[in-house]
């Protein structure tokens, strides 16, 4: 029994393992609901379409800087808010995994299990960054199909992909800490009404920042929104500010692993308030 | 009889299975809860006790709120306690939760399997978690759908499944990496008395198989049938330990239920029966009224003529064999059910 004991002592390799199963456990279940993650889909779309032609005239107006190119669209510009509006407002709710396990067995049979709490974390964080893969791609295409093109191409995708990740754990850790803490689904809604909504506002998404106020553009500064918009946007620009991406790619890596820290250690008080 | 030192009875009828391992050894745990905005501590286990010989079902029985679920929570390291030692097949729980995982099986009060997941994807997901290679985990997956009689709804979402159905698999889940102990939090809570039936014809099977069982129940009838030994849990403190026939046993004789026609006439009643000889242990619960006899059936006439002396109105008399609610009422001070309705 010593010897069983002994090898199936937990290592990094069961930390992968584990997070793999978890994360196939969740993307199983998205390929049998896909219209969960189909409604999510439809706001950019709306945000793109519509937002795209009613202020298409914005990019005329004296200041505005679009993608550091004179000639580019408004819809051009405001893609790149798109994307991460949505890895915004879908990652709010990455928590309703935890919630759902919690209010059936299934949080405390994993917990009285060999999973240790890094590889739950890892395993739904993993299975949103999956999703905010494929719903950037979907975004690139709808924006590519009513006439978007960006100089950056390849490489400005890549990017894009990488600053939404990471954007996409950052509030997908913070949402799965407040699952923890709270709870309750209720309380998930509080994350995309009271901090998604005024961050995306608070950042260039959809406008040049160059023409807000100048209290906004010193909160842009500090917002993680922002520097993912920037990341993308300036990566897709033909002509990109690499000293204003890497910086910003560098904190959001930094924001990431903190926020997932900080939530894998939300289990304690989950555990100690039971 | 103190409540900090609870009736161990002697063993007669399983001695020999206590003579065995120990698969659980608790000892004066204790747990409290901060209580609601700011009131008095709520104490869930005020220094319980139990020892759970290996291969036997120990039965932990008690109203909702007694310690019963706190104590489950605790010897599966979902929650730690104040004071107190846990050991679960010999492993400390509080200093190494992660060994003390890996003997563990787990049957939460909540259903515990993914919905969203067929029955064998569940099963092969918590295998692979327990270390099991691929190929293991499938060959233990069907054995489990195979024995739980989920054949034809392996490969069908949870989700579809009837309440029994998904009682089965949870238990299945449980089982899968053979663990040492099995903890069943109120398996049968909510299923209907078809499903409960074969949820028990299940549970028997296991003590067939050695495994140790840890049940928590409220049903006294559940306890009666299934656990070899049992503990009844009141207020974070075990009361009574010991066989179920031992508890009974102890009770010596009948137990006597007169139903008053109106609780204002409980008073005289009470008094005048404590006169009739060869009644004792008279207590009364509204207008109900319980007594013990040696042989209840021939005391009946000198209660009755007594009452009706005494100008008492009977609505009913009832007389019975020792049963686990008469030991709740005999250690508990209450009867079992007045205790469940309250806690509601």
């Amino acid at each position: 029994m010593t010897t069983l004991t002994a090898a199936v002592r937990p290592t990094r390799s069961h930390l992968l393992v584990h997070s793999g199963l978890l994360t196939l456990r969740s993307v199983r279940a998205l390929i049998r609901q896909p219209w969960y993650a189909a409604i999510t889909l439809i706001q950019p779309v709306i945000w793109l379409l519509l937002f795209g032609q009613l202020f298409r005239s914005v990019v005329h107006i004296p200041g505005f800087v679009s993608s550091q190119d004179a000639s580019g669209s408004y819809l051009e510009f405001i893609s790149p808010g798109v994307i991460m509006m949505t890895v915004l407002f879908s990652a709010a709710w990455a928590g309703t995994i935890y919630i759902e396990d919690m209010n059936r067995g299934v949080m405390d049979r994993l917990l009285a299990s060999p999973v240790s709490r890094g590889a739950m974390m890892i395993g739904t964080l993993a299975y949103q960054v999956i999703t905010t893969l494929i719903q950037t791609l979907i975004v690139f295409g709808i924006a590519y199909a009513a006439g978007a093109r960006y100089p950056g191409s390849t490489t400005g995708i890549l990017l894009t992909l990488v600053a939404a990740s990471l954007l996409c754990v950052i509030f997908a850790a913070m949402s799965n800490a407040v699952a923890l803490l709270a709870r309750t689904q209720e309380a998930l809604i509080g994350i995309s009404q009271f901090l998604s909504l005024p961050l995306a506002f608070l950042s260039s998404a959809v406008m040049a920042i160059a023409l807000a106020p100048d209290w906004l553009q010193t909160v842009a500064r500090y917002n993680p929104v922002d520097w993912a918009v920037v990341v993308s946007r300036q990566a897709l620009s033909a002509d990109p500010d690499w000293g204003a991406v890497l910086p910003r790619l560098g904190a959001l890596a930094l924001l990431a692993v903190v926020m997932a820290w900080l939530a894998t250690r939300a289990f304690r008080t989950y555990q100690r308030s039971t | 009889m103190s409540p900090h030192n609870p009736a161990v009875l002697p063993d007669r009828t399983a001695a020999n299975s206590y003579s065995g391992e120990i698969a659980l050894e608790v000892r004066d745990l204790v747990k409290t809860y901060p209580g609601p905005r700011g009131g008095a501590t709520v104490r869930a286990l005020d220094q319980l006790s139990i020892r759970v010989a290996a291969g036997t079902i120990f039965g932990l029985l008690g109203p909702n709120g007694a310690g019963k679920s706190t104590t489950v929570k605790i010897l599966t390291t979902l929650s730690r306690p104040d004071s107190g030692d846990a050991r679960v097949a010999g492993i400390d729980v509080v200093r190494y939760p992660g060994q003390v995982r890996r003997e563990i099986g787990l049957v939460s009060q909540k259903a515990s399997s993914d919905p969203m997941a067929t029955g064998r994807e569940n099963l092969l997901l918590a295998a692979r978690i327990q270390g099991l290679s691929r190929r293991a985990a499938a060959a233990r997956a069907d054995e489990l759908i195979d024995r739980f009689d989920l054949t034809d709804a392996a490969n069908r979402l949870v989700r579809t499944y009837s309440g029994g159905m998904a009682r089965r698999l949870d238990v299945a889940i449980g089982l899968v990496h053979r663990p040492q102990v099995l903890f069943l939090d109120e398996p049968t809570t909510g299923l209907d008395p078809e499903a409960r039936a074969e949820m028990w014809a299940e549970i028997e099977r296991l003590a067939d198989e050695r495994t140790t069982v840890l049940l928590t129940t409220h049903y006294l009838e559940e306890a009666d049938r299934l656990a070899d030994r049992l503990a009844i849990v009141d207020h974070g403190r075990v009361v009574v330990e010991g066989t179920a026939e031992d508890l009974k046993r102890e009770l010596r004789g009948d137990a006597i239920i007169v139903e008053l026609g109106t609780a204002a006439q409980m008073a005289a009643a009470t008094a005048r029966l404590g006169r009739v000889a060869g009644l004792r242990e008279i207590s009364s619960d509204g207008a109900s009224l319980r007594a013990r006899a040696d042989d209840g059936a021939s005391a009946v006439p000198a209660v009755l003529a007594s009452l009706d002396d005494t100008g008492v109105t009977v609505a009913s008399v009832t007389v019975s064999r020792p049963s686990l609610d008469d030991v709740y009422l005999r250690h508990a001070g209450r009867t079992y059910h007045a205790t469940e309705e309250n806690s509601r």
